[in-house]
């Protein structure tokens, strides 16, 4: 499958069951747009011949087709889709991941907060340390083989219950050696109660660490403020800088959300990097419900495409100039990443990764908690729903009808499973809007690779 | 090639066959928690 495009004066062709990537001149992309990749022969057809003479020259025409089957021989062009049979293979993997949901409660009253204002529709509620450590040892159980476990501290706000986080971080260290297990944790939080300890500790303890803001004070302020009306900017910014500047280099990222209120994004991205000295930066598209004033609808894909364009402009001249400025979104490694068989089932929530209330609760992923049908289990009893499991786990690009002939299937590997559920009932239907949201976000990607050769 | 440039070298296929051991991050764990990128994630044996 061939998916070919211009973008910002390139020419671009992307094979995507090998991968490869192409940088065409004018005569070869118009080529390769008359020909049939099931019938592909060694000389030029007379048809594209005929239908490009008036802009080339027959040698000229013929000279571009021939390399062009040059990439076709080299399986590097139309090549084959193989992956079929390893999709159908799949099945239940072990539990390596986990998203802990330490506190259904939270300091600030995001308006597109998806948990409700942090309390998921079901009373604030602390994560007991007694069922955080039934979550580790339920994952060191049922992750079998794997060794390296990830959890990630999440809520509401997880701050609000840190001295139970230290105490689960602990609890896994001192149990992960005698079970050969390698425990990553990470936290995501809004930054309203770090103060020097809580720092200190989290750039020590987690090897990833999500700080939200969503740009400009403004912007920021007009979707995350605090309980008491105000904004949060202020407070959260210094706290996040001084975070950084003691981290040693070790990940992180500001992770904000752009809405139908700022599709200029990009300026906000440009102040977290330019202003406030943040070079990992990842903004991200609202998913809301489309009755919302403030969501993403159909009608604001061309702002937000274009709106990708001029921050892969910005991206490419920051590059350019010998700047780091790493946008989550347009990180993608063509030469290597992650294997076939992960982009077959991305994230494997409810599979591989779940979620994990302060009640025991298991979910296959942070967005499923709250819904009662989609509770899979208990850490406390160590149940799982081993039938839910399969479904999930059998959620691959393959079993979803509109991915397994769309060219960017490797890339998003079927999308977000619980943001086609609130879309189209169906972890098996995908959320055309995010789909054509995340295309974008690709052909960037990849544009931008060409440009900074 | 005068006509075209490739970009890199193909692999997805071969990891195919050397690939799955699950041992990588969730996709979901990385950044995001709200959509999907999988590209952009590390293979944990490079």
């Amino acid at each position: 499958m061939i998916h070919a495009y211009q973008l910002n004066g390139y020419n671009i062709a992307l094979d995507s069951n090998s991968g490869a990537v192409h940088l065409l001149d004018d005569t070869a992309y118009d080529c390769l747009a008359l020909i049939d990749g099931d019938d592909f022969s060694p000389e030029c057809p007379g048809h594209i011949l005929q239908a490009l003479a008036e802009q080339y020259a027959p040698e000229v025409i013929k000279e571009a087709y021939s390399d062009l089957f040059a990439l076709y021989e080299a399986k590097t062009l139309f090549s084959e889709d193989t992956y079929a049979p390893f999709a159908e293979a799949m099945g239940p993997a072990p539990v390596k991941s986990m998203c802990l949901n330490v506190a259904h409660d939270c300091n600030l009253r995001c308006e597109y907060c998806f948990a409700s204002q942090g309390d998921f529709g079901r009373g604030k509620k602390l994560m007991p340390f007694a069922v955080g450590r039934a979550a580790i040892d339920f994952m060191v159980k049922n992750s079998f083989g794997r060794r390296n476990l990830e959890v990630d501290f999440f809520g509401g706000e997880p701050l609000m219950n840190f001295g139970v986080v230290k105490r689960i971080v602990d609890y896994a260290r001192s149990i992960e050696k005698e079970h050969k297990k390698n425990f990553r944790f990470t936290i995501t939080t809004n930054g309203v109660l770090l103060n020097d300890a809580i720092i200190d500790y989290i750039n020590k303890e987690m090897v990833n660490v999500v700080l939200s803001l969503d740009g400009r004070r403004d912007v920021n302020d007009n979707m995350r403020p605090s309980v008491n009306g105000k904004g949060s900017y202020d407070v959260i910014v210094p706290k996040y800088q001084s975070l950084v500047a003691r981290r040693g280099g070790k990940q992180y990222y500001l992770r904000g959300t752009f809405t139908k209120e700022n599709l200029d994004f990009s300026k906000d991205i440009l102040h977290i990097y330019e202003d406030l000295g943040f070079d990992q930066v990842s903004v991200e598209p609202a998913v809301l419900a489309e009755d919302v004033p403030f969501s993403l609808r159909d009608e604001d894909f061309d702002a937000i495409a274009a709106e990708y364009e001029r921050l892969a402009d910005i991206v490419i001249a920051k590059k350019k100039a010998g700047e780091k400025l790493n946008f989550f979104h347009f990180q993608m490694e063509l030469d290597g990443g992650p294997c076939a068989i992960k982009r077959l089932r991305g994230c494997s929530c409810g599979n591989e990764y779940v979620a994990v209330t302060p009640e025991g609760d298991i979910y296959p992923c942070h967005q499923f908690v709250g819904e009662d049908e989609w509770k899979m289990g208990n850490v406390l009893d160590g149940t799982l729903n081993a039938e839910m499991k399969q479904e999930f786990a059998k959620a691959t690009v393959y079993s979803k009808q509109d991915c397994k002939n769309c060219w960017a299937k490797f890339y998003c590997s079927g999308g977000c499973n619980a943001n086609n559920h609130q879309f189209n009932r169906s972890i098996y239907k995908p959320h055309r809007l995010s789909c054509e949201l995340e295309k974008k976000r690709v052909e960037c990607a990849i544009m931008i690779k060409v440009a900074l050769l | 090639m005068k006509h075209v440039k490739t970009i890199n070298n193909a692999n997805l296929k071969e990891s195919a066959h050397k690939g799955g051991c699950g041992e990588c991050q969730a996709s979901c764990q990385s950044a995001c928690k709200t959509s999907c990128t999988v590209a952009n994630q590390d293979c944990e044996k490079e």
